[in-house]
């Protein structure tokens, strides 16, 4: 059963995704799909069973704290499309009130 | 007694704490954890989101993120997990955070906070580790976020190792948040994990703030106050919004669940007007990190390295140094301050008392006009003792010793030195003084054969006998060595 059309904005919102109306369609669709898979899992008895976040049985990887070298400030900021100072320069945050 | 408006009303106050962590290097990278550096240049494909670059966790960040959290009484997951926090901000280049969620690395916890309002057992809910932010300048405007065209982004703080610490709503008063905070930072201090510097930003102090009706079950409208500098904002920060709750429960008005920034000049909060970032945070198991399940004798050897914390440090300066408790909060407010006045005790012969005496008074006076923390003095604690017993003999009295102070704060030079520099002299010929040792044994030999009999106390009373006759003017040290190698050697 496809997802309400105002669910499928929210999410795209959340994203920045900026739909067409044919995709908005395709999304209430496929999303809907995918919660209702969701839902059979979830009507099956799985007392018992831990929940799994992760496919690999491996533990507690970690690294030593050692510093390396960083890249340098041209090299950080060489796909940045407008920089300023040696900083990256973003339109402004906030948007006008509503 | 009377009910007056503070009765009628009551606070609640849940913290939560930012820490950054003192660690070589970043959260999930190699880059190098440094303060006031060129902007942007402590970066790399990790730390600035750059596709298929991979973050590993830093070993010594969990590690003090795990001593935080057995230093708060709390106890370590067996399975915890990161999460991703999704949201879009420009000081976060990756478009989420990596955190932790529902399986933070510690959980339920407690510390106990002393003060004028009794005892207080404040709940930590939870202490978990995640990544800095980078920082923002706003241009154009006021230069601030509201009314700037464009903002400018430095990442060489992103991925800074960051603990969030939790309380439960057990704070009723700023006060008590004070003590908190003060408590926990001296925690954190002594712990060596954080420079614990609220103005350079690595302790940052959120709050939770809601006022209710007394007696009433359900909690008040929560509003959180931010941007609180200092120990001493955050009790101004608190005592003006709970004030202001209470007038808008009185007059009837609602008050609504924002957030609220504190103005440091103004001493009031006000509303943080647009809203800033969505609270949708659709939290997900980070795929690149797998879980951390510490094992039991990871655990202990965590516990086994954690130092004296400064609950149990106070009790042990009332009993080994019979200190009252005024003294010992001033004493242990720091960990340099306190380590500095037991180098100190351990050098000086007399009462520990006399030491504290001098320290508070006369060297705080020193500290507080030259601005700095005892750490940075040139003065030493061995040389305060020495300082303090040139006058137990009589070598000085108590106000050259202020002004010998003076020097030694000024100079790091020697109290006997200095001293002797500026005139307040002493005799130390051996041949002089050992003939006025003598003749004081002779005078005193009930006291002589006291210490001869291996009561070494008296000793010092026949220190002062030299110093009389000398008028002061006898080395004490010296007269003290004569002494003994005639009476104890």
């Amino acid at each position: 059963m496809p997802i309400d059309r105002a669910a499928v904005d929210h999410v795209a919102r959340l994203a920045r995704l900026d739909l067409s109306e044919q995709e908005r369609r395709r999304m209430s669709d496929e999303l809907g799909k995918i919660l209702e898979h969701a839902e059979r899992i979830q009507a099956l008895a799985l007392d018992g069973v831990e929940p799994t976040s992760h496919a690999v049985a491996i533990r507690n990887v970690m690294r030593p704290d050692e510093a390396r070298p960083s890249l340098t400030q041209e090299e950080a900021l060489s796909n940045a499309p407008v920089a300023e100072g040696g900083r990256f320069s973003v339109p402004r945050i906030l948007e006008e009130e509503e | 007694m009377s009910m007056t408006a503070t009765d009628l009303y009551e606070t609640t106050v849940g913290l939560e704490i930012h820490v950054e962590l003192a660690t070589a290097s970043k959260m999930f990278c190699g880059c190098p954890v440094t303060f006031g550096q060129e902007p942007n240049t402590r970066t790399c494909p990790v730390c600035l989101g750059l596709p298929g670059s991979l973050p590993v966790a830093n070993e010594r960040a969990v590690e003090h993120t795990m001593k935080i959290a057995l230093a708060l009484d709390c106890r370590i997951a067996e399975h915890s997990l990161f999460h991703r926090k999704n949201y879009f901000y420009p000081d976060m280049p990756k478009n989420y955070q990596i955190s932790q969620y529902d399986l933070p690395l510690g959980y339920a916890g407690a510390v106990e906070i002393t003060g004028g309002f009794g005892t207080t057992r404040v709940g930590i809910t939870r202490v978990h580790l995640e990544e800095d932010t980078g920082k923002s300048i706003h241009v154009g405007g006021s230069g601030r976020i509201h009314d700037s065209h464009y903002s400018l982004e430095d990442f060489n703080r992103a991925g800074t190792p960051l603990v969030e610490i939790v309380t439960e709503p057990d704070i009723h008063s700023a006060e008590e948040a004070r003590a908190f905070v003060n408590e926990l930072r001296a925690l954190l201090e002594s712990l060596g994990v954080s420079d614990v510097r609220m103005e350079e930003g690595s302790l940052r102090v959120d709050a939770n703030v809601s006022v209710r009706r007394a007696g009433e079950t359900a909690h008040g409208v929560k509003v959180e106050v931010k941007n609180m500098n200092s120990v001493r904002s955050v009790g101004r920060a608190l005592e003006y919004e709970q004030e202001r709750q209470r007038k808008a429960l009185e007059s009837g008005e609602r008050l609504i669940q924002e957030t609220r920034h504190f103005d440091e000049k103004s001493g009031t909060t006000s509303s943080g007007r647009a809203k800033e970032v969505s609270s949708d945070y659709r939290y997900f198991a980070e795929p690149d990190l797998v879980p951390f399940e510490p094992t039991a004798e990871w655990i202990e050897r965590i516990k086994s390295s954690l130092p004296e914390l400064p609950a149990a440090r106070r009790e042990r300066f009332v009993a080994q140094y019979g200190l009252g408790s005024a003294d010992v909060e001033v004493l242990t407010s720091t960990t340099s301050l306190a380590d500095w006045f037991e180098a100190a005790a351990a050098a000086y012969k007399g009462e520990p008392k006399k030491v504290v005496n001098w320290i508070v008074a006369d060297l705080f006076r020193l500290l507080n006009e030259a601005g700095i923390e005892v750490g940075a003095a040139k003065i030493s604690p061995a040389q305060l003792a020495r300082l303090v017993e040139l006058v137990d003999s009589g070598a000085i009295s108590g106000k050259q010793a202020k002004q010998v102070l003076g020097d030694m704060f000024a100079t790091g030079n020697d109290p006997e030195a200095i001293a002797a520099e500026r005139g307040m002299q002493q005799i130390s010929d051996e041949g002089a003084l050992d003939l006025v040792v003598a003749e004081v044994i002779e005078q005193n030999p009930g006291v002589a054969d006291k210490v001869r009999g291996g009561n070494i106390g008296p000793l010092g009373f026949l220190v002062g006998q030299v110093m009389k006759k000398t008028k002061g003017q006898a080395n004490p040290g010296l007269v003290n060595d004569l002494l003994r190698s005639k009476l104890v050697e």
